[in-house]
């Protein structure tokens, strides 16, 4: 239902050179699937997403939905941003309200889809609370309420919970799955987190480096809900990260220079195997 | 009590140093026989003025540094400029435009108020966050719908804040004005106490100036951006 098809992008530089940040990415995402983009900082899933989303222009190449050619932003796609971008402004209500009342829909149809959204990520008794009365992990809540109540088709989030704690951020994980079976939401998930992506999807996609690519596609064959440790998951894990430390290394090469001198196994994985954001 | 002390002391003759009862009678006296309300009545006519142009004009200069890079290299190094000359300076140029009378003053308190505004509303419009205008866009919002639904709301808090300052400006510049021009503002009072050598009616007036000064802005204008800064996040306490 959503097809990538040759998408370039470059970035025009202060010093005037260009930057590519997309090579040739090529992606057929089917209807009802969650898909991650999985890949070291800076290879380019936001650029990614935001091109999916409407929010920038690729330098060459197209996204059909459907098989039709967007062109801009559209309510058949709803983003959710990592730090959750909610109109300080507004209630939970009113912001998960803001597109339907864009829409021009009726009062009582926009109060009825709101607080059915509002209810779907179990925020009904904070509908009338600011922004800044939520945690980080509530606010993202409402994001994906807010999102939702577009009645998208594809879900786009960038990072959602990249800025959670790991109490949080399991507990959203586990909310997202029962929001995505329930909805049957097409999901592109961007994500650092080797974990997270195998929780979570059906699909991983691993992107390259300099210019972004997309290195390899994994399947994640296991049923739902997930439970960790198990061996195939854990091998799975394993297996993606042997491709990404070549990236990474690729990296920090670039960065560290003649400094940098990597010996085998010296990478500090941390347990829950996060690239971490500023790699 | 210290005043009273000093004026009991004597060190200055009773004409030039009222005691405090002889002004608290003075201020009594100047209030129920209505002529400090007229004066007040006069200088708030020119300062609401003065002041609700300034917020307009100021704004709308701010949105246009705003929206181009141009404008703001132009128009916004001009107006940084500008800032820098006391209002109070244009006087002689008022009264060549407008000749001396309510326009000249009123003029003065625009000057005041509107250069402090136009950088606050810039730089509120400039610092919007951009994500959330992302956010808008994914949910159909653009045009001029953007900028009223989002863009403005999301540089509140440095509207407040500009509105603050500059209300602080162009109070100050009224007063520059009147003591200057003419009319029958509270400063004009002041300059003719003054000329009568009563100078129990000075400090009136200067007490009435500090404390609505200061009324305002803490009545009214603190308490309304801690409002808006604690709802939008930007409460350090928060
Ligand atoms: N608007 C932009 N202008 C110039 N360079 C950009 C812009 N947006 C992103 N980039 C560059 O593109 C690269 C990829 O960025 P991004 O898509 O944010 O990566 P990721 O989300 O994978 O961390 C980075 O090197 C970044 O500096
Ligand atoms: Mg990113």
């Amino acid at each position: 239902m959503l097809k990538i098809e040759k998408i370039q992008k470059s970035f025009k530089q202060k010093d005037g050179s260009n930057l590519q940040v997309l090579k040739d990415i090529n992606l057929d995402i089917k209807e009802g699937e969650f898909i991650s983009l999985l890949g070291p900082s800076g290879c380019g899933k936001s650029t990614l997403l935001n091109i999916i989303a409407g929010l920038e222009n690729p330098s060459s190449g197209s996204i059909l939905v459907e098989g039709n050619e967007i062109s801009g932003a559209g309510s058949d796609r709803g983003v959710v941003f990592q730090d959750a971008a909610l109109f300080p402004w507004l209630n939970v209500f009113d912001n998960v309200a803001f597109s339907l009342k864009e829409k021009g829909l009726k009062k009582d149809e926009v109060e009825r889809i709101a607080i059915d959204n509002i209810k779907k990520v179990h925020l009904s008794k904070f509908k009338d609370s600011y922004p800044h009365q939520l945690s980080g992990g509530m606010r993202q809540r409402v994001a994906i309420a807010r999102a939702l109540a577009m009645n998208p088709k594809i879900l786009l989030m960038d990072e959602p919970f990249g800025a959670l704690d790991e109490q949080t951020r399991l507990m959203l994980q586990y909310e997202l799955q029962k929001i995505w079976m329930e909805t049957k939401k097409t999901i592109i998930f961007v994500t650092h987190n080797i974990r997270e992506a195998v929780q979570l999807s059906d699909k991983i996609v691993i992107f390259g480096t300099q210019p972004g690519n997309v290195k390899e596609t994994f399947e994640v064959k296991a049923a739902r809900p997930r439970q960790m440790n198990k061996g195939y998951l854990v091998h799975l894990e394993d297996k993606i990260l042997d491709i990404l430390k070549e990236e990474i290394e690729k990296v920090m090469k670039e960065e560290m220079g003649d400094e940098y001198n990597f010996e085998e196994s010296s990478l500090p994985w941390d347990p829950t195997r996060d690239m971490g954001s500023n790699i | 009590m210290i005043w009273e002390v000093i004026y009991r002391l004597a060190i200055w003759p009773q004409i030039l140093f009222p005691s405090p009862l002889q002004v608290w009678d003075t201020l009594y006296h100047g209030f129920v026989g209505g002529r400090f309300i007229i004066a007040l009545q006069n200088s708030f006519r020119r300062l609401l003025i003065g002041y609700a142009i300034a917020l307009g004009v100021g704004t709308f200069l701010g949105l246009l540094i705003a929206s181009s890079k141009l404008i703001d290299e132009t128009l916004g190094a001009f107006i940084l400029a500008l800032q820098s000359i006391p209002s109070i300076v244009w006087l002689p140029l008022a009264i060549l435009w407008f000749r001396m009378g309510e326009t000249a003053i009123i003029f003065i308190v625009v000057l005041g108020g509107t250069w402090n505004m136009v950088m606050s509303a810039s730089t509120g419009i400039k610092n919007v966050d951009p994500t959330l205008i992302k956010a808008a866009k994914t949910m159909g919002v653009k045009g001029y719908k953007l900028f009223f639904k989002v863009i403005i709301p999301a540089s509140i808090p440095h509207l407040i804040t500009g509105m603050r300052i500059s209300w602080a400006f162009s109070w100050r510049a009224l007063m520059a004005g009147e003591l200057l021009g003419s009319g029958q503002g509270l400063g004009q009072l002041l300059m003719w106490a003054r000329e009568l050598g009563n100078m129990s009616m000075v400090i009136s007036i200067m007490i009435i100036i500090a404390t609505l000064g200061s009324v305002t802005d803490g009545l009214i204008f603190k308490p309304l951006e801690n409002r808006v800064l604690e709802r939008w996040g930007l409460n350090s306490n928060n």
